[in-house]
């Protein structure tokens, strides 16, 4: 979380020198929550489909900082190779999709992963999370592909990190039950809430949450309060957050509640500490340079098609190979 | 003994499910019922834990197959009907359509959507929604009018790596028969000339194609040939074939049961136009249903979408200007 939260500090900078085109969209705030579902899950083995506050989870699952700063910065060579930018960005190959901007709409995506994983006989002990916002809960999509998941009874794990404002507006216009985790119970799956400023209890609940999916107990959702540090994107200030919510408990900063809780507990020194903000800065650093040293996506040299299908066809018809790859 | 165009679409699915274990069926009611139209009758049960009863979630629907595409399987999904398909339409346009174009990744899926106008179905059991589709890049939009088309065209669709809509004719399912399912076809892309000509070109597709021929033996009558040309598949247009019938007849008239604006027929009328404009004796003219909700009573639906009287009508105006 904490190498996430110097790669965003650094977007942000280079978002207002004017260095990264179009927006930037943080995770400030919401560290101890992505990053402990990024760790509990299994690379090479799990899906994750992060969104747009899920730096650290993307990191601890797994994907270098080079896709991060390329994505951001319009290198040629990044995953996205320019045609998507900034938090759009996945490698669907490696189990981790790229989100779309539609809310909700990586929910049932992840369950057609798990799904495809059943009928081919390789589930073994999977699991398939995502995370989505408050906002989000108030989706059809949400709501359709969460049902699905639970009538397919798919190990899938659901995190939402309820930030209190949905761009700006508040949880008030946003819904009326009186926590989110009630949906759960609605929805026919496990329920799970955690204060999301508290990594201990994060590490606590969202490995829980994890462990019952991956144990065949079907879908599971968290629902982590917080609050986001940042504007929506870095275009906003965030100035309709009402300064009592920015003092009361869920505007604290996890990374600062995280660092007590490691120098406490005497899982790290001050000066492991330190040093680790010394490499995670080095590394973003070179990052940054590296992806603003590439050359950015040539017009001229783009093909300029959509489809892996090359028309015209030749005569003899394409044949389905009936193989699993 | 002869097979029905439903019959085709059935027969290519099991033909697939049979050959391709990357090949799953997930829609509404379509496995132990067999589907609201029975293209999936007795699939389930020959082909146990291949074909799913989903709940009537259409956008999840879909962004469960791209999901499953995305892990190596080729997913079929059944919209119960093209109407129900606007629910799914973000997951189709947005997710599956841009997926390749974005992370290098296709996405093999086919959406079955059973399309256009029956009597007495209705504004929301009516529509033809291929005008829609084609206009998103990343798609690829295929309108059988054969049922040897619907046989081969739906393997040939499983077989794309790209994401397919597969607008299948409501009122041909039944309705359309033929003897057998030949080997002549076509790949996915080219049109086909149903009937030859010498005075005017009807460009059709789907159903509407039926409904051509059946003006055009009229006008015959007449002493008129008229040629008619099957796009087959709407994306790609296979506009090579419909300039070489243009520059045969020198007159065009793009016929479409969908709405007017806009559309399969305004995009044939467009290139032609821009890129034959030498070879056409007379402006070329356009066909499609009224611009209003596709309507219940089978007098107002008949009158709604081209008909051989009204496709008559409009090619004498092209052939006498």
């Amino acid at each position: 979380m904490l190498r996430a939260r110097i790669l965003e500090n650094k977007l942000s900078s280079l978002y207002k020198a004017g260095k990264i085109v179009g927006g930037v969209y943080l995770g400030r705030g919401q560290e101890a929550v992505s990053a402990t579902l990024g760790t509990s899950l299994i690379q090479g083995k799990d899906f994750f489909a992060p969104l747009i506050r899920d730096q650290a989870g993307r990191t601890a699952f797994g994907e270098s900082l080079l896709d991060c700063t390329r994505t951001y910065l319009g290198s040629a060579q990044g995953p996205m190779r320019g045609r998507d930018g900034n938090i759009h960005r996945g490698r669907p190959e490696m189990g981790m999709p790229a989100m779309i901007s539609h809310l909700g709409a990586q929910v049932p995506v992840v369950a057609g992963m798990l799904f495809a994983k059943r009928l081919q006989g390789t589930l073994d002990g999977r699991v398939g999370a995502t995370c989505i916002g408050d906002g989000a809960s108030s989706t059809g999509a949400f709501h359709e592909g969460l049902n699905l998941a639970a009538v397919e009874k798919l190990p899938l794990v659901i995190v939402i990190g309820n930030n209190q404002f949905a761009y700006s507006t508040p949880n008030s216009r946003q819904f009326v039950c009186a926590d989110l985790v009630e949906k759960a119970r609605g929805y026919g799956i496990g329920g799970f809430s955690v204060d999301g400023t508290d990594l201990l209890a994060c590490i606590s609940v969202i490995t829980e949450a994890v462990r019952r999916a991956r144990a065949g107990h079907g879908p599971q959702m968290v629902v982590a309060r917080l609050l986001r540090l940042s504007g929506h994107g870095e275009h906003d200030d965030g100035s309709y957050v009402p300064d009592e919510i920015r003092k009361d408990h869920y505007g604290r900063d996890c990374i600062e509640v995280a660092i007590r809780q490691l120098l406490e507990n005497c899982h790290a020194t001050a000066d492991e500490i330190s040093s680790w903000e010394n490499e995670f800065s080095d590394e973003v650093q070179r990052a940054v340079a590296q992806a603003q040293q590439e050359s950015p996506p040539d017009p001229y040299h783009e093909d300029w098609t959509a489809l892996s299908t090359r028309f015209p066809l030749p005569a003899s018809q394409p044949t389905a190979q009936p193989v699993f790859p | 003994m002869s097979v029905t165009y439903i019959d085709a679409i059935r027969e290519a699915q099991e033909t697939l499910l049979r050959d391709d274990p990357r090949v799953f069926l997930y829609g509404q009611d379509i496995a132990t019922f067999g589907g609201a139209f029975k293209a999936t009758k007795g699939l389930a049960e020959k082909f146990p834990n291949r074909v799913f009863d989903c709940p009537i979630s259409e956008d999840a629907m879909i962004g469960l197959a791209v999901g499953a595409a995305i892990e190596g399987m080729r997913p079929i999904v059944e919209m119960q009907f093209a109407d129900f398909s606007s629910i799914a339409f973000n997951q189709i346009v947005n997710q599956a359509a841009t997926h390749f174009y974005r992370t290098g990744m296709p996405i093999p899926i086919t959406v079955r959507l059973p399309s256009g106008g029956t009597p007495g179905s209705g504004p929301f059991h009516s529509q033809s929604m291929e005008g829609i589709y084609a206009q998103y890049p990343g798609l690829v939009v295929l309108t059988p009018a054969s049922v040897s088309d619907a046989y081969h065209m739906l393997i040939d669709a499983v077989a794309l790596d790209d994401p397919v809509i597969f607008c299948e004719h409501k009122f041909l399912y039944r309705w359309l028969k033929s003897k057998s399912i030949n080997d002549d076809h076509l790949p996915i892309g080219q049109a086909r000339i149903v009937r030859s000509g010498k005075h005017a070109t009807v460009v059709a597709y789907s159903a509407m194609v039926h409904e051509a021929v059946r003006a055009a033996d009229r006008l015959q009558q007449d002493g008129w040939e008229i040629e008619v040309v099957d796009l087959r598949s709407v994306k790609p247009l296979d506009i090579d074939t419909v300039l070489a019938s243009v520059a045969r007849t020198g007159r065009l008239l793009a016929l479409g049961e969908a709405f007017p604006w806009g559309g399969v027929t305004a995009e044939v009328v467009s290139r032609v136009a821009a890129e034959g404009f030498h070879l056409l004796d007379a402006p070329p003219q356009r066909l499609n249903a009224r611009d209003t909700p596709v309507p219940y009573h089978p007098k107002l639906w008949a009158a709604h979408r081209p008909t051989p009287e009204s496709i008559c009508e409009a090619l004498r105006k092209l052939l006498t200007f």
